[in-house]
C-alpha cells in the first residue's frame, strides 16, 4: 500500500486525532464538569459537554474550603520532593558504583537491582503496613517518605547505571591524571555529565510517587495527612454521595501544570531513557 | 638521568597476560615510542605508568621515586587520550586550567599559565569555546595544552594522531615532535602505526604478546631486527622472509635490485626472481613475485626507485642481486636473529611461472 | 619558550599516598551500600514477612505469629472469589497489555514526525499520566456511570441506545437507555481494561519513542532508498531494532498491570458482584486490609510470584542477549 506524501500526512493526523480524543476527552469533560451546576450535571438528557446552565465556581469553593484539598496538594508535594531527594541520594552513587566500580559483579548486581523493582507494592503492602505500625508511623507522611523509595530506587538505579555506562570513562581517567582523586573525578566530571540522566530519574520518581495509591491508602487514614490520590478519593466520597465536580476539579488542577512540566522535559526524558535502557 | 623506569612490569587479567614482563628506561627529554599491534600490551603498559591500572607484578619509578602506590594525581604525569577526553561541559580555558585548579593555584598564576600553554599551541583565540565547537585538530591542541600546563615530569600520549584525517597527520607529526623538542619534556608515545614510530621516536620499543621484542633507535630496529616479528612489523613494505634449509633469510625490499643495475656490490648474492606483478607508484615500483626457498616458491616484494628505468615485465624471471651485508638471518625455530650463515649461492631455482 | 614561573602552590608531598578517595574498592562498596542496605531492609525483610504471613494464621485481630500452617493456602485456593480473581488477573493483564503495546507503537510512530501543534498534542497525550491515577479513574467512573454516562449520551443521540422518555426510538446497539458499563460483567471487564490502557498509554508511548530515537537515521535513509513499504519497514527493520526496549516496556507493563489494584478497586471494587472484575491485588487488599485477614491476603498475593519470577527470567535472558551484542 503506497500512500503519497499528503496521504501519509493525513493518515498521520487521523491517527493523532484518534489518540488525542482517547486520552484527553475525559479531561475535557472533567474541565467542564468542574464548573457545572449540579442541576445541569444530574440531568442525563443534558449535553454533558457544554454548559446548559450558567457555569459556577461553587464546586471549587467546596473543594478548597470544605475539604483538606490544600493539605492534600501540600502533602503530595512534600512527599514528592522528599522521595525524589532520597531517591537521587541513594541511586546516583549506587548507579556509579555499579557502572564503573563493580566490574563483573556490576552487571549481575545491576540486574538484581532491576529485579527488586519487580516485587510490586501490592505484594508488600500487607507486611509493609505492619512495619509502619510497628515503627509508629501510622498516619504520618513520613511513612510514605520512607517507604516510597523502595519502588523508585531500584528502577532509577538501573536506569542511571545504563546512562552512566554510555558515558566514556576516559574523561574521568583524564581528571584523575590531571590531579583529582577518583572521588574528585566523579564529582567534577561524571556528575555534571550525568545530569540529563539524573533529570530523567527525578521526573520518573516524582511520577511514581504522585500516582501511588495502595501504600497511601494503607498507611494514612487521618485526613489532614493524606495525599491527593487518597485524599480526594476518600474525602470527596461520603458513602454513596460523590462530589463529582469537586473531584474533577481536584484532578484538573493537578493535571494541567504537571502535564506542562512533563512536556517541557519530555525530550530530555526520552534521551535519558534511551541511553539508560537501550544503550546501557 | 632516567625519568621513567619499569622493572618486570606485569599485568594479568585473570588468565590473560596483557603485559608479561616489561623493562623500560626512558631518559630525560627522550621521545620513546611503544609500537605494536592491538592487544600487544602497549596501552596497558602506559596506563600502569600513569597509575590507571595496578600492576600485577613489578615496579615503576618516575623521577627516581617508586610510584607503585601513588594514585595518578601524585605522579606528576600528563596524559593525552586517543579521544582527547576534553571535558565537554567546560570551556577550552577551563579545560586547560583544570589541572591547575587541582593544585589549588591562585587565579592570576593560573591565567598566566593557561595563556602560555594556549599560546604554545596557537589556540589562544579558542579559549572561550566549548569542545563541541572545535575541529579535530583544534581539540588535539587543547588536549596538548592541558597536558603541558602543569609542566609534568612525563608526557603520555595514547595514539593521539589516529583520530585525525590522513592529510593532517603528517603535519601533526611534525608539529608534535617540534613541541616536544622545544619543551624538552620526556615523552612516552603509544601507537600501532610504524611510520609514526619510526618518524618520531628517539627510540622505539616494539611490543607483542605483552613483551618488548626490541628496544632501540629506528635505525637499529630497521637494520638489525632481533626477531622476525620486529622484522616484518617495520617497513612498508616489510622485510621479506625466505626460508632456507638451515635458517630464515630476511632482506628489505629496497636492498635487492636487478643485477644489471646493482653493480658495485661488495659481497653479492644472486637470486633469481620471477616477477608476477608490477605496481607503478611514481616514486618507485613495487615488484611482486617468487623466489626459491626450502618450502618451494615464496612470495616476496621488491622496491625499485624511479631512478632505475630498466624495464621490468610481469611473467619474466630476472637476475636480482643483494649484498650479503644487507641480509638478516633468523633461527628457524626460535625466530630470533642469529649470526650470518654462510652459503655459497642461492641454489634452488624456481620453476618457470610463464 | 619556557613556562612562566609561578610560586609552587600545593606541595605534591601531601597528596602522594593513596587515600580512601582513590581506593576503588572502598568507594565502590561505600557508594553502593546506602541503596543496598535500604533495599534489603525495606524490600527484603517485608518480602520475607509476607511469605511468613502466608504460611500463618495472622489477622489484625490476632497478630501473633504463633502457628505455621498450610491451612491459609488451602482456604484461599478453595475460595471461588480467589479463583475468579486469578483468572481475571490474567485476562486483565494479557488483553490490556497486548492492545496497549500495539497502540503505543502506532502513537509513538505518529509522534516521530514533526507537525504543527505537536507540543499541544504531546500535552494532551500526557494528561492521563499527569494526574494521580486514582482521580483519573474517578473521572472514568462518571464516564461509565449507569445513569449519567456521557458516552451513553452520545450513543443515545446516535441512535445506538434508546432515548430517554416515553416513546423514544429503539436503540440499535441495545434496547435500553444506558449501557451499564460497570454493571454488566462482560462490559465491566471491558471498562476496566479500557481504563488501564488509557492510564498506561502515555508512559509506554514515551518508552517506545525512546527506542525509536535510538534507531540511527542512516537506517531510515537506507530504507527510503530501498523503497520498502511502511509495513515491511516496520516489521523487518524497526521492530527488530526496537525489540529490546519493546520487551522492557512490555514486561514492565505486564508486571505493573498484573499486580495493580487501583483501577479495579476504584472503578468496580471488584464487582459487579460477586467478583466479575476482581483481580488478585484488589482481592488481597479487600481480604487483607479491609477484612483484616492478613494471612489470607498475603497468601493471595503469593500467587503473583510465579508470574513475576517468569518475567524476571525473561528479563535475564534479554539482558544476556544484549551483552553478547
Amino acid at each position: 500500500m503506497r500512500l503519497g506524501r499528503i496521504g501519509k500526512a493525513t493518515f498521520n493526523y487521523a491517527v493523532i486525532v484518534f489518540f488525542v480524543i482517547f486520552t484527553a476527552f475525559p479531561f475535557y469533560w472533567m474541565l467542564i464538569a468542574t464548573f457545572k451546576n449540579s442541576s445541569d450535571l444530574y440531568r442525563p438528557a443534558n449535553n454533558p459537554f457544554i454548559f446548559n446552565q450558567p457555569a459556577t465556581t461553587e464546586n471549587l469553593r467546596l473543594l478548597f474550603n470544605q475539604t483538606n484539598y490544600g493539605n492534600f496538594v501540600l502533602n503530595t508535594l512534600v512527599v514528592g520532593v522528599a522521595v525524589v531527594i532520597i531517591t537521587v541520594v541513594l541511586a546516583v552513587p549506587a548507579a556509579y558504583s555499579l557502572a564503573r566500580l563493580a566490574g563483573r559483579w556490576g552487571e549481575q548486581l545491576g540486574i538484581g537491582m532491576f529485579m527488586v523493582y519487580l516485587i510490586p507494592p501490592t505484594l508488600l503492602f500487607i507486611p509493609m503496613s505492619r512495619v509502619v505500625t510497628i515503627l509508629g508511623l501510622r498516619d504520618s507522611i513520613l511513612s510514605q517518605i520512607i517507604i516510597y523509595p523502595t519502588f523508585t530506587v531500584p528502577f532509577c538505579t538501573w536506569l542511571l547505571m545504563g546512562f552512566m555506562k554510555s558515558i566514556p570513562s576516559d574523561v574521568e581517567e583524564q581528571a584523575m591524571v590531571d590531579g583529582y582523586s577518583r572521588l574528585g573525578a566523579i564529582w567534577r566530571v561524571m556528575f555534571p555529565l550525568a545530569m540529563p540522566g539524573i533529570l530523567t530519574i527525578i521526573v520518573f520518581a516524582f511520577t511514581l510517587t504522585m500516582h501511588e495509591f495502595i501504600y497511601a491508602l494503607a498507611f494514612v487514614t487521618a485526613s489532614e495527612h493524606k495525599v491527593i490520590s487518597t485524599g480526594v478519593t476518600t474525602e470527596l466520597i461520603r458513602g454513596d454521595v460523590f462530589f463529582w465536580q469537586s473531584i474533577m476539579a481536584a484532578g484538573i488542577i493537578v493535571a494541567v501544570p504537571v502535564a506542562i512540566v512533563y512536556n517541557l522535559f519530555l525530550d530530555r526524558f526520552i534521551a535519558g531513557f534511551t541511553l539508560g535502557a537501550v544503550k546501557g | 638521568m632516567a625519568v621513567v623506569e619499569t622493572r618486570g612490569l606485569k599485568k594479568h587479567f585473570g588468565d590473560v597476560k596483557a603485559v608479561d614482563g616489561v623493562d623500560l628506561v626512558i631518559q630525560e627529554g627522550e621521545f620513546l615510542v611503544l609500537l605494536g599491534p592491538s592487544g600487544c600490551g602497549k596501552t596497558t603498559t602506559m596506563r600502569m605508568i600513569a597509575g590507571l591500572e595496578k600492576p600485577t607484578h613489578g615496579d615503576i619509578y618516575i623521577g627516581g621515586r617508586k610510584v607503585n602506590d601513588f594514585p595518578p594525581r601524585a605522579r606528576r604525569v600528563a596524559m593525552v587520550f586517543q579521544s582527547y577526553a576534553l571535558y565537554p561541559h567546560m570551556t577550552v580555558y577551563n579545560n586547560i586550567a583544570f589541572p591547575l585548579k587541582a593544585e589549588k593555584m591562585n587565579k592570576q598564576d593560573m591565567q598566566q599559565k593557561v595563556e602560555w600553554a594556549a599560546g604554545m599551541f596557537n589556540i589562544s583565540h579558542l579559549l572561550n569555546r566549548k569542545p563541541r565547537q572545535l575541529s579535530g585538530g583544534e581539540r588535539q591542541r587543547v588536549a596538548l595544552a592541558r597536558a603541558i600546563v602543569r609542566e609534568p615530569d612525563l608526557f603520555l600520549l595514547d595514539e593521539p594522531l589516529s583520530n585525525l584525517d590522513a592529510k593532517l597527520r603528517a603535519m601533526a607529526r611534525d608539529e608534535l615532535k617540534q613541541y616536544q623538542r622545544q619543551l624538552g619534556v620526556t615523552t612516552l608515545y603509544v601507537t600501532h602505526d610504524q611510520v609514526e614510530a619510526m618518524g618520531m621516536g628517539d627510540r622505539v620499543a616494539v611490543m607483542s604478546g605483552g613483551r618488548v621484542r626490541q628496544l632501540g633507535t629506528p635505525q637499529e630496529l630497521y637494520r638489525t631486527p632481533t626477531d622476525t616479528f620486529v622484522a616484518t612489523f617495520l617497513g612498508s613494505p616489510p622485510m621479506n622472509l625466505v626460508e632456507k634449509d638451515t635458517c630464515i633469510l630476511g632482506f628489505h625490499p629496497e636492498h635487492i635490485l636487478p643485477a644489471e643495475v646493482h653493480r658495485d656490490v661488495r659481497d653479492p648474492l644472486h637470486i633469481p626472481f620471477d616477477v608476477t606483478r608490477v605496481e607503478y607508484l611514481g616514486s618507485e615500483r613495487f615488484l611482486y613475485g617468487l623466489v626459491g626457498s626450502a618450502q618451494g616458491p615464496t612470495k616476496i616484494v621488491t622496491a625499485i626507485p624511479s631512478l632505475v628505468t630498466m624495464p621490468i615485465e610481469a611473467g619474466q624471471t630476472y637476475d636480482f642481486v643483494i649484498d650479503r651485508g644487507d641480509l638478516s638471518f633468523f633461527d628457524k625455530s626460535t625466530l630470533l636473529r642469529i649470526a650470518p650463515v654462510p652459503f655459497a649461492h642461492d641454489s634452488a631455482r624456481v620453476g618457470s611461472t610463464s | 619558550m619556557s613556562a612562566p614561573t609561578v610560586a609552587q602552590s600545593q606541595p605534591v608531598e601531601e597528596t602522594r599516598q593513596e587515600n580512601w578517595k582513590d581506593n576503588e574498592r572502598v568507594l565502590g562498596v561505600a557508594m553502593l551500600l546506602p541503596a543496598g542496605i535500604y533495599v534489603i531492609l525495606l524490600v527484603g525483610l517485608p518480602f520475607l514477612m509476607a511469605v511468613l504471613f502466608a504460611f500463618s494464621d495472622v489477622t489484625i485481630g490476632d497478630p501473633a505469629l504463633d502457628t505455621l500452617t498450610l491451612d491459609t493456602f488451602r482456604r484461599v485456593l478453595a475460595d471461588p472469589n480467589f479463583q475468579r480473581a486469578l483468572v481475571n488477573s490474567f485476562i486483565f493483564t494479557i488483553i490490556s497489555q497486548a492492545i496497549m503495546v500495539v497502540l503505543a507503537n502506532i502513537l509513538a510512530a505518529a509522534l516521530t514526525r514533526n507537525f504543527p501543534g505537536k507540543w499541544l498534542v504531546r500535552f494532551l497525550i500526557l494528561l492521563p499520566w499527569a494526574t494521580p491515577i486514582a482521580i483519573g479513574t474517578i473521572g472514568w467512573l462518571w464516564m461509565f456511570d449507569s445513569v449519567y454516562s456521557p458516552i451513553d449520551w452520545i450513543f443515545r443521540n446516535l441512535g445506538l441506545l434508546k432515548q430517554i422518555g416515553v416513546g423514544g426510538q429503539v436503540g440499535i446497539l441495545k434496547n435500553a437507555t444506558n449501557m451499564y458499563w460497570l454493571g454488566e460483567p462482560g462490559l465491566a471487564m471491558f471498562s476496566v481494561i479500557l481504563v488501564q490502557i488509557w492510564r498506561m498509554l502515555p508512559m509506554s508511548t514515551v518508552i517506545i519513542m525512546a527506542g525509536l530515537t535510538s534507531i540511527s537515521p542512516d537506517i531510515r535513509d537506507a530504507v527510503q532508498v530501498d523503497g520498502v513499504g511502511w509495513w515491511r519497514e516496520w516489521r523487518e527493520v524497526t521492530l527488530p531494532l526496537l525489540r529490546p526496549i519493546l520487551l522492557v516496556a512490555l514486561l514492565f507493563g505486564i508486571i505493573f498491570t498484573f499486580t495493580d489494584m487501583t483501577v479495579v478497586y476504584v472503578l468496580t471494587r471488584g464487582g459487579p458482584p460477586p467478583n466479575a472484575t476482581q483481580v488478585l491485588a484488589s482481592w488481597a487488599y479487600i481480604k487483607g486490609i479491609q477484612s483484616g485477614n492478613l494471612s489470607e491476603g498475603a497468601a493471595t498475593v503469593m500467587f503473583m510470584l510465579p508470574v513475576l519470577l517468569g518475567v524476571a527470567l525473561v528479563m535475564l535472558r534479554i539482558a544476556r542477549r544484549t551483552e553478547v551484542r
